[in-house]
This record gives C-alpha cells, structure tokens and sequence, in this order.
C-alpha cells in the first residue's frame, strides 16, 4: 500500500499512514501489558504488606516472575518500539522503512509475550526474570523471551532504515532533531543489549532442552546483565528523549546547547554498556579491580551524562519561560508552568523523582563496597521503581496525554481526572520507593514471601521499623496501582469514547521541514542568550543530597563487621 | 529552534558552551572522580571490603571439605533436625554451606577474631545475608568465595538468604553466635 502523510491539525506533526498504525499497534499493545502487570503488582503488593500476605508462597512466586517479565520487559518494549517509529518517521516526515518487517517485528514480539507467560502462569517457570541458572525454566518461557528480543531487534532496524529513508528522501536539513538522535542512541544500545541477550538466552535454551550439559552459574549472571543493565540505558535514553520531546511541545524550549546534550547521549552508548558489574559487585567470581574499573570510570561516564541531561531539560524550560516574561525571581518561570497539564506534570515529576530518587540511590547502590550493604535487599527494587516507573514509565504515561489527540485523534475523558493522574502515580510511587528503599535499609530482603520464615528452624525478629517500612510500602503500592489503573481507565477510556478529533488533512507526498537555518536567522536576535538560574538551584540541591547521602552510606558501612 | 527540529545553526557543534554549563559538567567530573577514588581509598584504609579471594569448585569437593571442617569441630547440636554448632578455630578457616534449604552448620566464633569463611552452592544461586548487621554476599554454585570475617559485637546473628532459591526459599535462616 503506498503511503500517505496526514498533518495533525493541532500540533502539525505529520504522520506517515504505516508509522501511525504501527505506533498505535504498538502502544495499544504497552497498555495492554502494563494492566497485566499492574494486576500483578497488585497482587505482590498485598502479599508482601505483612498485614494482609494475600498469596502463598508459590503463587507468589509466579506472579513476582509475571510481574518483573510484563513490566520491565514487555510494557516497556512495546512502547519504546512507538517512540522509536514516531521519533524517526513523524519527526522526520518520511515514510516507514520496510513497515512489513515491521509488523513481523509486533508480531514476533506479541507471540513471544504470551507464549513466556503461558510458561509463566503454567506454574513450571517461576524462575523471576532474571532467571539465574542452575535454577530451570520450562523451554517455552526462554523461547518466547528470544521471540521478543527478535522482534524487538527487527523494530529498532526499521528505526535504522527510516533514517536512511529520510536522509536519502531529503525531507530534513542538517542535522538530525535531538530527540531523534537520543531515540538513536536508544537503538544503538538496544542492538548491543539485543545481541548480549542472544549470548545467554539461546544457550539457556538448549540447556533447557537438554542440548547443553551445563551453563556456568557465575558467567550466566555476568552476561544476563549485560542484557538487563543495558536494557535499562535504553530506557534511560528513551525516557530522556521524551523529557525533551515534552519540553519542546510544551514550551517550544530548546536546547540549551545541541552540543552538550548529544555529547551525553554519546556518552551513553560509550560507557553504559560495559556498567552491567554493578550488578556483581557482590559476586564471589570477580576481581576487585575489575569490579572498580567498571563501577567507577565507566559507569561515571554515563552518571555524568544522566546529570548533564538533568541540567539542560529543566534548563531548556526554564530558558523558554523566561523568553517569555516570566522572569521574577528564582522560580517564577517554574510557578508559572502548566501544572494542570498533565504532559508537562507528568514530565517534571518524573525528571524529579528519576534525579532524586533513583539517580542519588543507584550511583550509592553502585559503588563496590556500599553494594554489600544493599545488594539483594528490599533496597533494589525501591531503587529500581524510581528509575524505570516514576523515570521511564511516568514519562511515557505523560507523553501519551499528547498522544491520544495527535495520534489516536481522540480528545482525553474526564480531564479533571487526567490532572490529578500523575501526581497520584509519581507521588505515590516517589514514596512506595523510598520506603521500599528504607526497608532495604534495615535489611528486609526482596523476593521473599515471608518476614516471618515461618518452617525455618529459628527465629529471626525484623526491628520494628522494619514491618513499619513494609506497611508504608503496602498503603502506597496500593495507591501507585490506583494511579497507574486510572491511567489506563482514561487512556483506553478515550481511546473508545473521546470525542473524535479532526484529523486533519490526508496528501499523498510528504511536506519536508522547512530549512531551520533561514527560519531561524529571521527570529535569530529574538533568541539572544537567557541565564537559568532557578535550574542551577535546583541542580545545586541535587548534587548537596547526593554527595551528603553517599557519605552516610560509607559511615554505616564503616560500622558493620569488618571484611577483608 | 526546539529538540524536535533539526537544530537551526547548521554548525551546531561550533556553538560555544556557555559557562553554567560547563561548570555543571566540570562539577559531575569531579564528582565521578571523587567516587572512583573513594572506592580505591576504601580498598586501601577502609576495613570493609568484599575479598577477592575465590575458586572454581564442584558440590561434592566443597561438601567434603565442609564436612571434614564439621566433624572435627563440632561442639554441639541444636534445634529437632541436631543441627552441628561449629566453632570455627580462632583465626581459621570456617566452612558454610548454602542449600535448598538451609545454611549449614551453625558457626560459632569469637569477637575481635578473624575468621577465613569459605562460602559456596550446592544448587541454586543463594544469598548471605546477615542480620541485624545487614552485609549481603552472593553465593554461586560452583564458586568457593573466601571470605575474611571479623565480627565486632557479641550476640546471636541470623543468616536470611536473599537470593530467591525456588518455594522454600523463606525458610532458609542459618545462624552465628558471636561470644
Ligand atoms: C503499579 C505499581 C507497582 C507496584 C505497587 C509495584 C510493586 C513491586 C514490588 C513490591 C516489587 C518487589 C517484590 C519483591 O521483591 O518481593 C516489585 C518488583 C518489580 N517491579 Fe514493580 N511495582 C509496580 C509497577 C512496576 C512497573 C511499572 C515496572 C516496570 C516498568 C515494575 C517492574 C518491576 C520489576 C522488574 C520487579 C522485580 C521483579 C523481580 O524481583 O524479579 N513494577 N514491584
Ligand atoms: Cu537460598
Ligand atoms: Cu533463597
């Protein structure tokens, strides 16, 4: 079918026919898994309250194994695959490269999807996620990940190819927009991720089957996190690129300097990949030195770029707002912002939260002696849950209020409620990560059914604080999951029955981007520069709690038992 | 003129880095450096680090070194299932077995002692962790960690495993009496 462009009324983007079905498949698809896997989060949630301890301890199990697999994996890629086309074939005005392989790609993904939660919810593969060897999951569980991480693969080549088409087709001038180039860096590293993960999945496969005799236990955990750890820089990058897609939209912000922030994108793609031994830093089969080298310069590397982007996006808004007058004080530009919009909130408590929250506790959970403070406690997915849900997921749930009208022409229901949806879920889910954090501290294990050990031949109290922590953690996980619910209520809500949108005109050939360069030298000397000093403010605090909360951590460490 | 544009000075990579910026970037450097050098002091001056010490090994060798360490001193047995209390010879090697699902023997060391504790897997992945002083190490099948131990506070310790190790994995506590 040949392709036509349809330019959105609204926002004036552009939308190739087979790009927009494809993005809409695909996010349709996101949805869909994340209310499987908010179903399971609930159901984690109120077994690990200890008041309320739902499930029994295999049903646990499972669901913590469906729950990990459906969030991380599957609700991610799938929208990431949407951001990937709309960030080439929208951005750029082209048409989708190849939309047939494309379409393989969703398919391949969708199968792979339910046929590992088939082998999940069979009973037989309650293995987590990670699904350490010598521990067995049934075959199809490992062959409908591999499925996934194909389709993925074939996803990002068409994100590659779309390129290619857009440059050879000269709908753009110069140089690639920055979210495009951060939605790049997404998929170079989604290739690197993509091809470690065949390195360990397929031989876990066979070994599955009974072709392969033994997989080392030791080097199964190094190179499964050379596929989970760089997984997550891709949605670090995604993510980024949609702050910065947001604060575009919204404000008409620019970057503060292309330079920097593609710098640090490339930072990316150079450092993250080689940051997956912070995963083993309490592991038995690696050197000291080792465990240093790839903790420390490399993986700085990349916390230098995630600081630099945490500077130029809140920078990029604050410059917008003062171009426009609000220029009082320190924070007006930030008073003044659409709070009530739900894209601009739902961006802004993400960044925060992502910074803050997951940013300070990651790099203090990453360095090699504190990690045996934390390594394996309740802290890991308190820290996780402010990286990959109030970061990645947050930013995706807010991007898509923009989403809706433009792409799916469908005006949102009950705005009221849309208003109120991201600061329950990014403040709730802030919490639930921060007590989940604190109960790490005390100790409190994750992926354990019962603080009680009950059948275990003594008896260990947890302090009080601890239970404490847990309770907090039950009340705001439940409140997260009526955050996040309620986002799905409206998304799919409007999606049925909003209002339909106009949607705009159809053509058969594409209308390229204008030159930049000749629009800009006319409104050039109305840009002149603006200082942010709100944003370096706010960037001071960031940098007095991390360094303050990284040195606390080195005292509590210097009072445990020694260890040599 | 936005992130969604192609940026419009076509020589973007020519664009001066205005001051702020720089300083930021300047101060995340150093920040990263100082980080990288705390690892390097605390393997230097600190007292807590994780050893380096480790060996390739089978179930059945470790087990066998494990029990030959149990039978020759062991001072006592506990709970239903006589569970051996080991005390671990001051400034001599300890063994701890990590299985479906239990930590075995129970040791029993000094304060102020330094103790070789040989770590290691008879199955599945396991974690140690120790409570309340909350120090968290990996146990891997297949690798015997040597880790070098000082325990600073007299006082009955539990070991929780932290590595989910299949549907017993709750019940998994070991223990260490510290005198
Ligand atoms: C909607 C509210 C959510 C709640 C209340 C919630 C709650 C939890 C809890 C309590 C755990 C730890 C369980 C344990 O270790 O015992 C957990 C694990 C996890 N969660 Fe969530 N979560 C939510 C959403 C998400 C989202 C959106 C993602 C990903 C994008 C996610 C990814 C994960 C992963 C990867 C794990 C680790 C599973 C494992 O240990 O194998 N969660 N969640
Ligand atoms: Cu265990
Ligand atoms: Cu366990």
């Amino acid at each position: 079918m040949a392709s036509t462009y349809r330019t959105c009324p609204v926002s004036g983007l552009q939308f190739e026919n087979h790009a927009e079905k494809l993005m809409r498949w695909n996010a349709v698809a996101g949805v869909l898994w994340l209310l499987v896997g908010g179903i399971t989060a609930l159901l984690v949630i109120l077994t690990r309250w200890p008041a309320i301890k739902l499930l029994p301890a295999d049903q646990f199990y499972l669901i913590l194994t469906a729950h990990g697999i459906d969030m991380l994996i599957l609700w991610i890629l799938f929208f990431e695959m949407a951001v990937l086309y709309f960030a080439s074939s929208t951005l750029l005005r082209c048409r989708l490269a190849a939309p047939r392989i494309a379409w393989l790609g969703f398919w391949l993904m969708a199968i792979g999807g339910i046929v590992t939660n088939i082998a999940i919810f069979q009973g037989e593969s309650s293995v987590m996620f990670t699904s350490y060897v010598p521990m067995q999951a049934a075959p199809h569980f490992y062959l409908g990940i591999i499925l996934v991480a194909v389709g993925a693969l074939l996803g990002v080549a068409v994100f590659f190819g779309t390129l290619v088409v857009a440059k050879r087709d000269r709908t753009y001038q110069g140089s690639l927009p920055l979210v495009t180039f951060g939605a790049l860096t997404a998929a170079i590293i989604a290739t690197f991720t993509i091809l470690a993960g065949a390195g360990i999945l397929l031989p876990t496969f066979l070994w599955s089957v009974g072709l392969i005799k033994e997989i080392d236990a030791q080097l199964y955990r190094m190179v499964w996190w050379g596929l989970g750890h760089s997984s997550q820089q891709i949605n670090v990058a995604a993510h980024v690129s949609v702050w910065y897609l947001t604060a575009a939209v919204i404000f008409g912000a620019k970057p503060l300097s292309e330079k920097v922030s593609r710098f640090a994108f490339l930072l990316y793609i150079l450092f993250l990949q080689l940051a997956s031994a912070h995963h083993l830093l309490s592991d038995p089969g690696m050197s000291a030195e080792w465990k240093v080298l790839n903790t420390s310069y490399f993986m700085y590397f990349a916390v230098m770029a995630s600081m630099i982007h945490g500077f130029t996006v809140p920078g990029a808004i604050e410059a917008a707002q003062r171009r426009k007058g609000y220029t009082n004080g320190l924070f007006e530009w930030l008073r003044k912002a659409p709070w009530g919009n739900p894209v601009f909130s739902g961006m802004f408590i993400s960044l925060v939260s992502f910074g803050f929250l997951g940013g300070i506790s990651g790099v203090v959970l990453g360095t090699e002696q504190i990690n045996m403070l934390m390594h394996n406690t309740f802290y890991v997915p308190g820290h996780f849950h402010t990286t990959v849900v109030t970061g990645t997921t947050l930013a995706f749930m807010a991007i898509t209020y923009l989403l809706v009208p433009v792409l799916f022409q469908r005006q949102m229901i009950l705005p009221k409620l849309c208003q109120i949806q991201p600061y329950l879920f990014g403040i709730s889910m802030s919490v639930l990560g921060l007590v989940m954090m604190g109960a790490g501290t005390l100790g409190v294990s994750r992926r354990h059914w019962d603080m009680a050990f009950s059948g275990a031949p003594f008896q260990y109290e947890w302090p009080g604080a601890a239970y404490l922590m847990m309770g907090f953690t039950g009340i705001f996980g439940v409140l997260a999951v009526i955050g996040g619910g309620l986002w799905i209520l409206l998304v799919v809500g409007s999606l049925l029955f909003g209002k339909k949108l106009d949607g705009g005109k159809v053509s058969t050939r594409p209308t390229p981007i204008p030159d930049q360069s000749q629009a800009a030298s006319a409104v050039a000397h109305g840009s002149e520069h603006v200082g942010v000093p709100g944003t370096v403010v706010l960037a001071l605090l960031l940098f007095v709690c991390f360094v303050l909360y990284y040195f606390v951590n080195w005292k509590y460490l210097s009072e445990v038992w020694l260890l040599s | 003129m936005s992130a969604i544009l192609p940026p419009s000075n076509r020589l973007w990579w020519k664009q001066p880095i205005d001051k702020v910026e720089w300083a930021w970037i300047a101060i995340a450097f150093v920040w990263g450096m100082v980080m990288f050098a705390m690892m390097v002091y605390w393997h230097v001056y600190g007292n807590q680090n994780l050893s380096n010490e480790a060996y390739k090994t089978t179930p059945e060798l470790f087990a066998a070194k494990a029990e030959k360490f149990i039978a020759e001193n062991t001072i006592r047995t506990e709970t239903e299932q006589a569970i051996p209390v080991v005390k671990v010879p001051a400034g001599g090697d300890g063994y701890l077995i990590a299985r479906l699902w239990a930590w075995y023997p129970i040791l029993e060391l000094e304060k102020g002692q330094t103790y070789k504790i040989h770590l290691s897997s008879m199955d599945y992945n396991h974690g140690f962790s120790l409570q309340p002083v909350n120090i968290n190490i990996q146990v891997i099948p297949g690798y015997e960690h040597v880790v070098r131990m000082t325990p600073t506070k007299e006082g009955t310790y539990a070991i929780v495993c932290n590595e989910y190790c299949g549907i017993g994995h709750h019940s998994m506590l070991g223990r260490i009496y510290v005198k």
